[in-house]
């Protein structure tokens, strides 16, 4: 299997950073999930999506605008109407769903090489991310596992919250490493480190 | 400006983009009928108040949305999904709850 490269490589720099004095609030990783795929229904077939996705991923998504879960492993989220984005670790992960979304149902976009995958954590990792995003990270506003998209400076970003603290930010592959060091830099005044 | 996207919630305005007006009937493309391919693509209502308009939330879920925005106040009073059958995947189920 060929080794994957990651476009933030020449930017990722394992250890602490910035302001880390009293302590680490953020921690930065890419996760590097094998698979990245986006589903879309065709109107009316939105509940047959779903089905797909708990059978192929075994995520039983909630109802309703950005719902989402995550396992850990595999991570799924609806970012507009009738579409989501499904993440596994695993590779494949498109291959499978082609076998179960037929041509009636929707379409299959395999993702994987097209996203890069950057997760925040950390007591500070919504501060961070207000910093970024116009919309509301508080928990009420924003549960566990639920996915958002929106912009930060024309650059495309999708996120879900996979954990009270923690968030999984997908950009443009091309646009990666410009985000990462705009996020490094968001994150140096709190002290950050890179795992 | 805020517009509140059905899906998405409210969101600055910078997420969006205008594609034009709303009251538009754009003729049968075949059709030679030049006044009414004229009034399509010249003639506005240009009021002074709500003006019904297409926006499509381009930093966000995509969705083009048909917005009633108040021309003098820039106040938005309905916003909706161009494609009606979004209708079920709208925001407030899973969101909306504390």
């Amino acid at each position: 299997m060929v080794e994957r490269q990651s476009p933030l490589e020449p930017e990722y720099h394992v250890g602490s950073h910035g302001n880390f004095e009293h302590g680490v609030e953020i921690l930065l990783t890419e996760t590097r999930p094998g698979s990245i795929v986006q589903l879309a229904a065709w109107p009316g077939e939105e509940k047959k999506l779903i089905a797909a996705i708990r059978a192929v991923a075994g995520l039983a998504l909630p109802d309703g605008a950005g719902g989402g879960l995550s396992d850990g492993a595999k991570s799924a989220f609806g970012f507009a109407p009738g579409k989501f984005t499904v993440a596994d670790e695993a590779e494949g992960l498109a291959a499978a769903f082609a076998r179960v979304v037929t041509p009636a149902i929707g379409t299959v976009t395999d993702l994987s090489h097209g996203r890069t995958a950057i997760r925040i954590a950390g007591p500070k990792a919504e501060w961070v991310l207000a910093k970024f995003f116009a919309i509301d990270f508080a928990l009420p506003a924003f549960p566990v596992g639920a996915g958002r998209s929106t912009t930060h400076h024309d650059v495309f970003a999708q996120i879900q919250r996979t954990g009270t603290d923690q968030f999984d930010i997908y950009v443009f592959r091309s646009f990666a490493r410009s985000f990462w060091k705009a996020l490094c830099h968001a994150s140096e005044e709190v002290g950050y480190e890179v795992q | 400006m805020l517009i509140t996207c059905p899906y998405c919630g409210p969101r600055d305005v910078i997420e969006f983009t205008y594609q034009g007006d709303g009251n538009r009937e754009r003729p049968d493309p075949v059709s030679q009928n030049f006044e009414a391919w004229n009034a399509y693509v010249y003639d506005r209502l240009n009021p002074a108040g709500d003006h019904n308009e297409i926006w499509q939330h381009s930093g966000g879920c995509r969705a083009h949305l048909r917005v009633v925005r108040n021309t003098l106040t820039h106040e938005i009073s309905s916003v909706a999904f161009v494609r009606g059958d979004h209708g079920s995947a709208a925001r407030s189920k899973a969101e909306d709850k504390p």
